[in-house]
């Protein structure tokens, strides 16, 4: 299946993504009307430290700890497509994804459940927002095999 | 002490829009933006601002713009706010005026006053979209007849050649002047175009030899980074006897700026100065000229064309018509608004001559003295677009070089700081966080993207005005008109007023 | 292929689900003793809480059986002969080719005295538990819960605004003595306690007198309604004789136990801590899903080539503070133990031979599977910024080449 990978070479740390990220999740015709004031809390973060930079979101693992471990079943496989997706409905924000997650890409969310990336496609260009809003190319959407 | 100088451009900030995300605070190496954390509001310090555009460009919201300060000296024909201000600036300093890219002054740009011919009823245009139409050139010498041997067999006596998909060419930017990863864009589209970049005086970065093909490799006063590994690994050799934006003086890439791989290229210590000498110390004629390429013809076992490189200045014909007959294959000349990466701004903007009239006189003179198929002509020094192609050709230039329209379709916003190293563009810098921002991936795409979108529009042109091969188009300087032009500039132009 | 799975949690379920990626055809058979489609247990509390409810619970979609093809059972089974490969369940027997027994655990119910004469007396294990602790609690009862562990504590979460009050008696001297340390329970029960919840700790209850507690030293407390949340025990019964059992049934990283054709998952067996190395019980829903997955792909044919790595974790929360644990947190490893607290944010990290053995997290937990990736998989912490990560949990620890495997996958 497609995913977002990033390429830590050219991220630039500017954490745009996080704020197409962040609007994505809000939703609006306007990220200035959307954002204005809002404290984001994206499901893409980019971490930084002596000028190396990248971004991390959910890899969508094969064999996804998350969704093994939930205890309600809110996190779940999408069965057309391998995209991990959360229910928020069913989610008691018990946390144990974000225990159980190795890359720390599931988080709280505003609403008291979790959240993460569910790979926003339908976008007006087809690719996650995060994507369509790197300026360099550093988060890509794309097919790679995977390597075993 | 007094700051005499008020900032030139002002950083607009719609509140309503900005969202504080701070993007323009993490991407301005010249530090203009700060988050106030108190506030929750991001300020800005014009009197830093370069007016590179990189933080307009990535706001999210379109929240910024820069326009141009409001604030102005007492009027006064004479004495500009601009040259007011580099007096405050050199009283200041004590310094020589830096700038960096080509002459922004007011003077005649001749292309603005050429305009093309159409086909009209008795000489019908061509439709590029049905019709094949040849864009293609060989640059070199061409052979003045053709030779059989006693057999009557055709002898190859064709020297050197580089072919070219389209009559262009990325002029020379050297690794150090710019990127790495500009110059990985350059090479990279060079080769899937079909056409050359040049290394300039900066050496060719060991990782660039796969390019070598569509490589042209420069010896320049400071010989940097010349070998013979240099020399064959690529598609020709051009000797730079001088450059547009600053004719008759050398050049000076500071200490700072040699380090790693750059001194490594250039084969000098670290953190060195560069420094190119203004005259080739072993050329002060034609004769010594002569010898240089004889040498790198030797080096290279007569397999590389020879350009040479020389700045449009006052007498050109003369001098390209000595260099016609050096042995070189083809002469590159540039105008006076070539860009740099730095130079001192009274010479760049004083020094030199429009390459239009430039490239009409040396094409006149070398067909004169019947020695034009002696060398190919390359032309550079602000080619804009590709009318400004079609015209150079049309004035007789085999193929132009362009440097300034690459780099911008890279991301650079002109804002002419080059000589400053911090490019927040990653183009014109060496800083390691800045170089990364020009991900070649995409700087090479947009530079396949912009010719690609010329050489359309060439064949365009071409097809209006009846010609289906760019050579029909050489020196066919009747599908020009001039307007607005004098006499005396006309006939230097070789070209017809419009209507007559 | 006939499959029957004893039990419909979590480690059910994951067999189910593991089979079904092998083979989508063979027979499958679920029997449980509860007549319920197959709910979390961890959410009873939070059904009481309000804050899921039984539709919601369901651990999987409606339609899980029928898609998965599942027979499901509800009764009571009573033998297992593993000669005949038959399962016997009131009157009636099943035939198997491969079985799962993932029968969990049942509250453990200490033998106080007095306790006949207790009326309201629930344990917190169940949805019938829940249900029936549901219709007894009102605003005029006080309720008292013995087991400051951590069902005896989701338990006092659930009720405490629907009860007049909670009091909380453990015989251990602080809260959550399996997962915290004693700095960190402190500060979660100073948190609880906010909440107006009473702590009775190191209460010795030595019997009960109607609807009062006497304490050793003759402390007593009244209540109307009595939770016992002492702890659990697996139900390793059915395999008696047949399975080698320890505490719980002992089960290989196939999920297999020592009796042929008889698979076991979840909280009645027993399994290597990967972060101590030691045979332990792990009776925590995620480590019951994954045994009883890989269970199902190895009962189906699969060789798995998952590498199960077991550790006890736990990821919980009281009135809005979050505690994440794993590995070792028992304080029995001394040397090198390494401790940063910080206000709000409690978190402790324990080390032993270059690796991390076992964490806590108390407020912020960000990021905290990071941690527990170390533990999981022992990661030495030379080959990583250990000094950056316990202050900020990221790749960014990690070297270029291991983050870059990471991250490109």
């Amino acid at each position: 299946m497609k995913r977002v990978y990033v390429n830590e070479q050219w991220c630039l740390g500017c954490r745009l993504c996080e704020y197409y990220c962040a609007f994505a999740g809000i939703g609006g015709a306007d990220m200035a009307r959307t954002l204005k004031g809002v404290k984001i809390n994206p499901r893409i973060c980019v971490e930084e430290n002596n000028g190396i930079s990248f971004a991390v979101s959910c890899r969508h693992c094969e064999e996804p700890l998350c969704v093994k471990s939930c205890i309600t079943g809110a996190l779940t496989v999408n069965s057309d497509g391998g995209v991990i997706v959360v229910d928020k409905s069913r989610c008691v924000g018990c946390y144990t994804c974000i225990l159980s997650c190795p890359y720390g890409a599931v988080s709280p969310s505003d609403d008291g459940v979790i959240q993460k990336c569910e790979l926003c496609v339908k976008t007006v260009s087809g690719v996650p927002a995060c994507v369509q809003g790197c300026p360099n190319n550093a988060i890509v959407f794309e097919e790679r095999c995977v390597a075993l | 002490m007094i700051n005499y100088l008020y900032p030139l451009y002002e950083i607009v900030r719609n509140y309503d829009r900005c969202i504080a995300c701070r993007v323009c605070e993490r991407q301005c190496a010249n530090e203009v933006h700060e988050y106030i954390c108190d506030a929750d509001k991001v300020v800005c310090d014009d009197s830093k601002c370069v007016n590179c555009h990189r933080c307009v460009a990535l706001c999210p919201t379109r929240a910024l713009k820069i326009v141009k300060s409001g604030n102005t000296y007492r009027e006064n024909a004479n004495w500009s706010c601009k040259t007011i201000d580099e007096i405050y600036k050199q009283a200041g300093s004590g310094g020589v005026l830096l700038s960096g890219m080509g002459n922004p002054e007011k003077y005649p740009v001749y292309f603005d006053k050429i305009l093309l011919n159409a086909s009209q009823v008795t000489n019908p245009p061509i439709d590029p979209l049905r019709e094949p139409m040849e864009t293609k050139v060989s640059l070199g010498a061409k052979p003045k007849a053709v030779e059989r041997d006693e057999n009557g067999r055709i002898i190859n006596n064709l020297p050197p050649q580089i072919k070219l998909s389209m009559p262009l060419m990325f002029s020379a930017m050297s690794y150090g002047s710019i990127s790495y990863n500009a110059h990985e864009s350059l090479a990279r589209a060079a080769c899937e175009l079909g056409i050359l970049y040049n290394t300039g005086e900066g050496g060719l970065h060991e990782d660039f030899y796969q390019y070598g093909n569509n490589t042209i490799v420069q010896v320049a006063s400071g010989r940097f980074g010349v070998h013979t590994g240099y020399l064959n690994a690529s598609a020709a050799i051009e000797i730079k006897m001088g450059q547009g934006a600053k004719p008759g003086i050398g050049g000076h890439l500071p200490g700072t700026k040699i380090v790693g791989d750059i001194a490594k290229t250039r084969m000098i210590p670290e953190g060195s100065d560069a420094i190119s000498p203004a005259p080739h110390h072993d050329i002060y004629s034609i004769e010594d000229l002569r010898q240089l390429v004889y040498s790198l013809k030797e080096a290279t076992g007569y397999k590389k064309p020879v350009i040479v490189k020389i700045a449009a200045v006052h007498n050109i014909t003369a001098i390209a018509s000595g260099i016609a007959r050096s042995g070189a294959d083809m002469i590159a000349i540039d105008g006076f608004r070539g860009g740099t990466g730095a130079a001192p701004t009274r010479i760049r903007d004083n020094v030199g001559i429009p390459i239009e009239l430039a490239l009409a006189g040396v094409d006149k003179r070398l067909r004169d003295e019947g020695i034009r198929d002696n060398v190919s002509i390359v032309v550079g020094g602000s080619i804009r677009s590709s009318s400004d192609v079609v015209k150079a050709v049309a004035l007789g230039a085999d193929s132009v070089y362009i440097a300034s329209a690459a780099l911008i379709a890279m991301g650079c916003h002109l804002c002419r700081n080059c000589h400053g190293g911090k490019c927040n563009w990653g183009i014109a810098t060496q800083i390691p966080e800045l170089v990364k921002r020009l991900n070649p991936d995409l700087g090479y795409k947009r530079l396949v993207n912009l010719l690609t979108a010329w050489e359309h529009e060439i064949k365009e042109m071409m097809g209006l005005m009846g010609i289906n091969s760019i050579e029909s188009l050489k020196g066919n300087r009747l599908m020009l008109r001039g307007v607005g032009l004098s006499d005396r500039e006309l006939e230097i132009l070789g070209i017809k007023y419009a209507g007559s | 292929m006939k499959y029957v799975i004893i039990g419909n949690s979590a480690a059910g379920v994951g067999c189910i689900e593991g089979i079904r990626q092998v083979d989508r055809e063979g027979e499958i058979t679920v029997i449980s003793n509860e007549p319920y489609h197959t709910y979390s247990r961890p959410l009873i509390s939070y059904l009481l809480y309000g804050k899921t409810d039984e539709q919601k619970m369901k651990y999987r979609p409606d339609d899980f059986y029928e898609k998965n093809n599942v027979n499901f059972i509800y009764g009571n089974v009573t033998k297992i002969d593993s000669t005949a490969k038959t399962v016997e369940y009131e009157t009636s027997i099943l035939v198997y080719d491969k079985l799962l027994v993932a029968t969990g655990s049942r509250a453990f119910v200490p033998p106080f005295a007095g306790l006949d004469g207790v009326a309201e007396r629930y344990t917190f294990m169940s949805l019938n538990d829940a249900k029936a602790l549901e219709q007894a609690i009102s605003q005029d009862k006080r309720v008292l819960i013995v087991g400051a562990g951590l069902i005896g504590l989701k338990c006092a979460e659930g009720i405490a605004a629907r009860v007049k009050s909670v009091t909380v008696a453990d015989l251990a001297d602080r809260i959550l003595p399996s997962i915290l340390d004693e700095q960190g329970a402190g500060i979660v029960q100073r948190h609880i306690e906010s909440k107006g919840i009473k702590f009775k700790l190191s209460a010795n209850i030595t019997r009960f007198e109607g609807n009062t507690a006497i304490l050793d030293g003759g402390d007593a407390i009244d209540f109307d309604i009595l939770v016992l949340a002492v702890g659990v025990r697996p139900n390793t019964a059915l395999l008696g004789g047949i399975a080698d059992i320890d505490k719980g049934i002992i089960v290989n990283e196939k999920s297999e136990t020592s009796a042929e054709n008889i698979y076991a998952a979840g909280d009645c067996t027993q399994t290597i801590d990967a972060s101590s190395g030691k045979s332990k019980i792990m009776a925590l829903l995620p480590n019951a899903y994954m045994q009883g997955e890989i269970a199902g792909l190895n009962m189906a044919g699969f060789t798995s080539t998952l590498k199960p790595r077991f550790i006890p974790m736990n990821a919980i929360g009281f009135f809005g503070l979050h505690i994440i644990t794993a590995g070792g947190c028992q304080l029995t490893i001394d040397n090198g133990q390494l401790t940063i607290n910080k206000s709000d944010n409690y978190r402790r990290f324990f080390v032993d031979n270059g690796v991390l053995r076992g964490y806590i997290l108390i407020g912020n937990v960000e990021k905290a599977g990071i941690y527990t990736s170390l533990i999981r998989e022992q990661i030495p912490l030379v080959h990583i910024d250990f000094e950056l990560l316990k202050e900020k949990p990221g790749l960014m620890a990690f070297s270029r080449e291991d983050r870059a495997k990471k991250l490109t996958i």
